[in-house]
């Protein structure tokens, strides 16, 4: 006898449906249902971060220690001996671009923790949106690069950093680094589902991070680079948004580089959105 | 293969089937994970997947639980397509897998009222069955700690509590002893049955044969991505080997003597009966009816004083060995690594 043998009970009626709970029979997900859901995972995530309090290092230490290391290192020959001061008014807010590009990458490296453990089957098997798991994740993260930023902004100050604007336009300025920050986490996640271990997404996004932070208006003015590196820093969105973020802290015509870093954070994250939920959905 | 049909012959009898899956295939590029499955779970029974490592039993509840993509066949589970209607298939499943599918870093309560909250309950009932599941497995004193503190037998009873906060129609159980000590997998057991008392359908896989036999009312056993052979319990077992009928006489010394008349009047079958001494039994290989009535009618009239008598079927594992030991011999070479099915060591805090 096969095992493809037909049993009996193939040869008549479908099974009525087992006694299911009072549930409309429809399989789609309402939004406040979604938001419910992504409520309650971003509470996990939430309660995660309390009961490991040592993962929220790296955005308490993080803004403090690079200042520190730019300000006092590489300040004086930056600007000039003695105008440590003014190189705080130029470092600060493009440092929230970089914040936001470190925190970022670790969620590439939470996402792909989470999914070496079975708790994401569990997720998978729910009627939840898949695509819930993902933000949720980035709600919290956001929120965890506020904290990076405030505590940057407060040593800034502390440095002497000086703002010619108004608070409103500072506002403005970390408004426009989270939503940055946000839409590269797309990429993280896209890159944590694809590589098998924690580990490999940190070697891979090094590789990337590490010539676009540099090569950016971040730090210097890229008035002192060479002609083909100063095309690559233009190009750079982290400098749009290094540039932006500085007109906005101390004045001068800032509406290019803004639109260029709404531009990046809305082509980012059309184009990495969807395939990092469908790379999600997909994952066995 | 042994001549043997699966299930029972009578299409209308029992309940409806909960789960009917035809023809299911997954293949992993060579490996065929599985190669055409067909298997039925009449509502509210328990069919346990029996099968060694690398048979294809996590990829079929896999498959079962909407993770995976079968590449072909169809899958029904409580009425709803596996392929076609996943969200409302996941409204009626509980899955509970090889590995502790709750979250370490948060507290036993704290996972149990997130599942409540993403199955749509109010605040106040998530809190509520948080608190009446975690009291119902035994977890009370542990709710606030966090799931990295506990033993594996605890992880496993607050992974069925998780899965059983949506009260599920249809409740996969993936290996769910795999890793536990014999005390803990009877703690699983029991809360396994309690369930089952409710309503639930389970499908159970396993490898040990005891937990089968526990558990499961019908068997399944698959080897390399095929069922090999099916059938209740019970059924599969007579129909591999006969019965042994077990005999204790009143007095120990009386076993040789009882050994030889079953021999003399040729009632102890081919094999021959077997005396234990040690635990004072006599064990007779039982082919027919017939054959135990006159046994226990010569017993009697030879005047044997008997304190015990009853026939037990042979075990899961010798029913396994008899039905893959004949398919082994003709199967093709490529064999599913076993690599692929891992086990952990749940390791107690």
């Amino acid at each position: 006898m096969s095992a493809a043998t037909v049993t009996p009970a193939a040869t008549g009626q479908t099974p009525a449906p087992a006694p299911v709970k009072a549930h409309g029979g429809e399989g789609r997900i309402g939004l406040r249902a979604n938001l419910r859901h992504i409520g309650a995972l971003a509470r996990r995530n939430t309660l995660q971060i309390k009961q490991d309090p040592q993962s929220m290092f790296d955005v308490l230490l993080m803004p403090i220690v690079f200042t520190l290391l730019f300000v006092f290192v590489f300040g004086g020959a930056v600007a000039g001996n003695g105008k440590q001061d003014e190189y705080v008014s130029y470092l600060v807010p493009g440092l929230m671009a970089m914040m936001g590009l470190n925190v970022s990458m670790a969620v590439g490296t939470g996402i792909n923790e989470d999914f070496q453990k079975g708790v994401m089957d569990r997720f998978r098997t729910m009627p939840i949106a898949r695509s819930s798991v993902l933000i949720a994740k980035i709600v919290v993260e956001v929120g965890r690069m506020m904290v990076a930023f405030a505590i940057l902004l407060a040593v800034g100050f502390v440095l002497g950093m000086s703002v010619d604007t108004s608070p409103l336009h500072v506002l403005g300025a970390v408004g426009l680094s989270l939503l940055f920050g946000a839409s590269l986490m797309w990429i993280f996640i896209l890159i944590g589902l694809s590589v098998k271990t924690a580990q490999a997404v940190q070697g891979m996004a090094m590789l990337v991070l590490m010539p676009l932070q540099f090569g950016s208006s971040i730090f210097t003015p890229p008035s002192t680079m060479p002609g083909w590196l100063r095309t690559f820093t233009d190009y750079n969105p982290l400098s749009s948004l290094a540039d932006a973020a500085r007109g906005l802290f101390i004045g001068g015509p800032v509406a290019r580089d803004v639109w260029m870093v709404l531009a990046w954070a809305a082509a980012i994250t059309l184009v990495t959105a969807p395939l990092a939920i469908s790379k999600f959905r997909k994952k066995t | 293969m042994v001549g043997m049909t699966r299930f029972d012959k009578n299409p209308t009898g029992g309940a409806a089937n909960a789960v009917e899956v035809r023809g299911l295939v997954k293949h992993y590029g060579e490996t065929k994970a599985l190669d055409g499955v067909d298997l039925d779970v009449r509502e509210g029974t328990v069919l346990g997947v029996l099968g060694p490592n690398g048979a294809g039993k996590t990829t079929l509840v896999r498959c079962l639980s909407t993770l995976v993509q079968p590449d072909a066949g169809t899958a029904v589970v409580a009425g709803y397509d596996v392929v076609k209607q996943p969200r409302q298939l996941r409204r009626t499943i509980g899955l509970t897998g090889q590995y502790a599918s709750v979250d370490e870093k948060l507290a036993g309560w704290e996972n149990l009222y997130m599942i409540g909250r993403l199955l749509d309950l109010s605040r106040k009932d998530a809190r509520r069955r948080a608190d009446e599941l975690l009291e119902r497995f035994s977890l009370t004193e542990a709710a606030k700690k966090p799931v990295m503190q506990y033993s594996g037998g605890m992880r496993r009873r607050l992974d069925l509590a998780a899965s059983m906060i949506g009260q599920p129609a249809v409740l996969y159980l993936d290996e769910p002893t795999t890793g536990l000590d014999p005390r803990t997998r009877n703690e699983v057991w029991d809360e396994v049955k309690r369930m089952v008392g409710e309503g639930v359908t389970v499908l159970l896989t396993t490898q040990y044969m005891e937990e089968a036999e526990q558990l499961a009312s019908e068997l399944t056993v698959i080897d390399r991505g095929r069922v090999i052979a099916g059938g209740k319990v019970d059924e599969l077992k007579a129909k591999v080997g006969g019965r042994t009928l077990e005999v204790r006489p009143t007095d120990p010394a009386l076993l040789p003597a009882m050994a030889r008349a079953l021999r003399e009047a040729g009632l102890d079958g081919i094999a021959g009966s077997k005396v234990d001494a040690g635990e004072g039994l006599l064990y007779v290989p039982i082919l027919s009816d017939e054959q135990l009535t006159a046994v226990v009618g010569l017993l009697g009239a030879r005047g044997f004083g008997i304190a015990h008598i009853g026939t037990h079927l042979p075990s899961l594992d010798e029913v396994f060995l008899a039905i893959t030991g004949e398919k082994t011999s003709d199967a093709a070479a490529g064999t599913v690594e076993s690599a692929a099915d891992h086990q952990r060591e749940e390791v107690a805090a």
